[in-house]
């Protein structure tokens, strides 16, 4: 990939910084008119060498690459080149395999490897000789440029910006990645399953593909049973962590002394930084066998792999999120409130439910909401934990599967990218996107609006 | 009874439940406290407990006789032809050979196929190719006897940490009667030790507990976090300084900062979605590999740093932009001149809790396929390589026993790792937080 033009150019590039500067140095009106400094030279020149000739390599890359298999492609013999798309693609591989001087299985044309080596050879040795020669010529007319009191400051400062934006704007492309890559998978999914069987089916088994075009490979696609899983762990984590973590909130911003506060916070923030992968190991090895125990000495029928064990597991890793979303949130209900509350002769609880909390509510249900779409989101406990089968229950005891689970199981390992079952993982995980944004982007929005109101 | 009398009491006993409400109330708070602590220490008790023993491991040392005639017999000291010699009849004869060592066995008196199978299983199943290493590092060795310390296979190893049962029947045990009863013949001359699992810390992963570590997976993880770090943190901190700086007050700024804060709280497994389909479907990045696994960690920890990043340039007072500004800088001097350095530490500390957290993280790299079974350690960042906690999850999957406490084990490890990134960021922040 590093060629010896790369390696030319940045040579160049790094000797330019010094021409530039020293260029600079024997012009002496050039930084009294300018206001720029001499290593500003430098670099103008270190710019102007490098970078049109580095975006020029870069675009050549990337059009040879896409006309080098086409032209390729063509030049297989009709007789050797097979019918199906993505049969060409494999075959082509090989090609491009045996080309580089590895070994194919297959039986490959040695025209068209001869015809790749060829067209390989002359593309790399066209894109060494033209970009060599435009990072020489753009050095040579900016270093000229030098001379006539050109602002080089200026022209650095812009561009500095423009890679500053550049690099905010890829917050903005991460999602648009996010959504399109789902969205590209998610239709081709909706073009083999209806969208009705999807969101009302009662039947979850996707099976695995195991030759291309079998009949059997046909699963079914009802999602319901894996929403209902994710609903009832999610249920089980925050019948836990809801209680929990808001009573050692209250607890702690409004009857802890400063020294309890100071120890007890960081602490209860220790179960925040603890990998996931932990609390799935905790939850399959410690808190499911212990469950699948007692029930069993209760006589109810157990697995050890429960949703009971992956929701009160995730239960408490959500309860850091409740406990110091909603600390901040009362902590900002205004004192004033207290006082007069107190004046008419509250006691502190009664303060705390009558008052603060009524006062802290949006900010409260927020928190709540974050901490679900954080369960919801969660995988390795419940691929650990929670087991496999799609199963409608409500029963704690027994396995449930959850969103998560699924696309992990479906996408991990070899197997074709195109088949219905990988595609039904990137419309599980647009769904998950979906139900998270909302959740999110509500909550974002009510704890900015709470933090004006008492600001 | 007087009327008032009777409202004085119910006044009191108004005003007593009032008080046992409120104690009830503080009691539920200090309850929710305390149950929050105690699953904290169950959590990281339960995980000590079994990790702790996982540091050291058993050895058995006995002779071996390096016969020649099994080895080289033409005297070639032909690396090729020592090689190929048959390691394993010369380290299964070395093994049955033990028990006369002990005196547990009269001289000439042979074993049965099944005593003979029970007492090769006492070793690791990796001892012939140990001793091959061995020889072929020193050619001097063969026609001797020498003596070799060699991994116990892991059911001693459990057995003599207590993990076997022995009141269960014979056959529902992985050690036999006999095979429990050599055990203790052989701790009694000092033929098995504990001593501290190197090869925890020395190898890749293995299918045999005993020779199972974690290596590759830390330079796994070292390789994923390194290209986090080169990515993340130049992006995370240009954007934050464009955002605070130089961003005009506009519906695209606006858009930006609401997508970092969304970005944010994606779950990480979208994150991995997003991987798949573009850099290893789109770009064709090798599966596996370091690489694509830590671009994928640094679009999730790119929204963490810029958020402190911010939180440090807005630390900075304007007045330092203001006397920078007078002396006739320009903006973009006043910041990399002033407010950069200033606002650095911050950026670092909120760099290092983002990579802790990269460090942590499971679910996106599952779809990057870095979750397979990896011997080689990984020696550069398109190696197909695994990370520490997709090791984690690997081996608490493994039914054999021996996997438990090395999983537990490597998770001490990883929680060592985070410890001591957070303390290093706490440290930073400690010593070069100013007040203004």
């Amino acid at each position: 990939m590093f060629d010896i033009s790369l390696y030319f150019i940045f040579l160049l590039g790094l000797s330019s910084y010094y021409i530039g500067k020293n260029r600079a140095k024997k012009n002496i009106n050039l930084i009294t008119e300018t206001g720029g400094l001499e290593s500003h030279y430098g670099m103008y020149l270190v710019i102007w060498t490098i970078l049109p000739a580095f975006i020029f390599y870069l675009i050549w890359s990337v059009i040879s690459n896409y006309l080098i298999k086409e032209a390729t492609l063509g030049s297989i013999p009709n007789d050797l080149l097979p019918n199906n798309l993505s049969m060409q693609k494999l075959f082509l591989d090989s090609i491009i395999v045996v080309a580089k001087g590895g070994s194919s299985l297959s039986k490959v044309p040695e025209i068209s490897v001869a015809f790749y080596q060829n067209f390989a050879f002359y593309s790399t040795l066209g894109k060494s000789i033209s970009t060599i020669s435009i990072s020489l010529i753009s050095f040579f007319i900016f270093y000229k440029k030098i001379d006539s009191n050109v602002r080089a400051k200026n022209f650095l400062e812009r561009i500095i910006l423009v890679f500053l934006f550049i690099s905010s704007i890829i917050a903005i492309m991460t999602t648009v990645g996010i959504i399109l890559s789902l969205i590209v998978e998610t239709t081709k999914f909706f073009q083999d399953v209806t969208i009705f069987e999807y969101f009302f089916g009662l039947l979850w088994s996707p099976q695995m593909a195991l030759r291309e075009g079998q009949v059997a490979a046909e699963g079914s696609f009802g999602a319901v049973p894996v929403f209902a899983g994710t609903f009832l762990i999610t249920i089980i984590a925050m019948a836990l962590a809801g209680p929990v973590g808001l009573f050692s909130a209250i607890y702690l911003s409004e009857y802890a002394s400063k020294n309890t506060r100071k120890i007890v916070k960081p602490t209860i923030e220790v179960l925040a930084g603890v990998p996931t992968v932990v609390y799935g190991f905790f939850a399959a090895l410690v808190v499911g066998p212990f469950i699948r125990r007692t029930s069993e000495s209760f006589g109810l029928a157990s697995s050890s792999e429960s949703a009971l064990a992956a929701g009160l597991v995730m239960g408490i890793m959500i309860i850091p999120f409740i406990s110091s979303l909603s600390d901040d949130v009362i902590n900002s209900v205004p004192q004033s409130l207290r006082e007069a509350s107190f004046g008419v002769g509250a006691t502190k609880s009664e303060t705390i439910k009558k008052v603060i909390i009524p006062a802290a509510l949006p900010g409260i249900v927020a928190a709540f909401m974050l901490a679900i779409s954080r369960a919801i989101g969660e995988t390795m406990i419940v691929v650990m934990a929670a087991g496999l089968s799609a199963k409608l229950t409500a029963n704690p005891l027994d396995s449930v599967t959850t969103v998560t689970v699924q696309i992990v199981t479906l996408l991990v390992g070899d197997h074709e990218f195109d088949s219905t079952k990988t595609m039904a993982a990137f419309a599980l995980g647009m769904t998950l996107f979906a139900i998270t944004l909302i959740l999110n982007i509500y909550a974002i929005r009510v704890v900015k609006k709470y933090r004006e109101k008492y600001d | 009874m007087t009327n008032i009398d009777v409202l004085e009491d119910k006044k009191d006993k108004l005003i007593a439940k009032r008080y046992s409400k409120e104690k009830r109330f503080i009691l539920f708070g200090r309850l929710a406290i305390s149950l929050t602590i105690i699953f904290l220490t169950i959590l990281l008790g339960s995980i000590v407990l079994r990790g702790i023993s996982g540091f050291t491991t058993t050895t058995i040392t006995f002779d071996v006789n390096l016969d020649k005639k099994l080895i080289d017999p033409e005297s070639t000291n032909d690396k090729k032809i020592i090689s190929s010699a048959r390691w394993r009849k010369i380290t299964r004869d070395s093994i049955y050979n033990v028990l006369n060592e002990i005196n547990l066995v009269m001289n000439g008196e042979v074993l049965s196929k099944a005593e003979q199978k029970s007492l090769v299983r006492l070793f690791s199943r990796s001892s012939e190719y140990q001793i091959k290493d061995i020889v072929m590092d020193d050619l001097s060795l063969i026609g001797k006897t020498i003596n070799v310390t060699l991994p116990a296979a892991s059911e001693v190893d459990q057995f003599l940490k207590g993990r076997i049962d022995q009141s269960l029947p014979e056959d529902d045990r992985p050690l036999n009667n006999i095979q429990i009863s050599w055990i203790k013949h052989m701790v009694d001359n000092d033929m098995i030790n504990r001593t501290f699992n190197s090869n925890l810390f020395t190898k890749g992963d293995s299918r045999n507990a005993e020779e199972a570590g974690i290596l590759g997976a830390l330079m796994g993880s070292f390789f994923a976090l390194l290209i986090c770090l080169l990515i993340s943190f130049p992006l995370g901190v240009m954007a934050s300084v464009y955002l605070e700086e130089f961003a005009p007050k506009n519906r695209l700024t606006d858009v930006i900062e609401v997508n970092i804060n969304n970005l944010a709280a994606v779950p990480s497994i979208v994150f991995g979605l997003l991987g798949l389909a573009i850099f290893l479907n789109v770009f064709n990045l090798p599966r596996s590999s370091p690489l694509a696994g830590g671009l994928v960690l640094a679009l999730m920890t790119l929204p963490t740093i810029i958020i402190s990043s911010r939180a440090a340039i807005k630390a900075v007072p304007p007045s330092i932009r203001e006397a920078a500004m007078g002396l006739g800088a320009s903006k973009m001097q006043s910041v990399t001149h002033h407010v950069l350095p200033l606002a650095m530490p911050g950026m670092l500390t909120g760099t290092i809790i983002g990579l802790a957290q990269a460090l942590g993280e499971t679910a996106p790299l599952l779809m990057m396929g870095m979750v397979a079974f990896i011997v080689d350690v990984p020696q550069s960042i398109t190696d197909p390589a695994t990370v520490l906690p997709a090791q984690i999850f690997l081996w608490s999957d493994q039914p054999e026993r021996g996997f438990e406490e090395k999983t537990a084990a490597a998770i001490m490890v990883l929680l060592g790792f985070l410890l001591t990134m957070n303390a290093l960021a706490v440290f930073l922040r400690n010593k070069f937080e100013r007040k203004w």
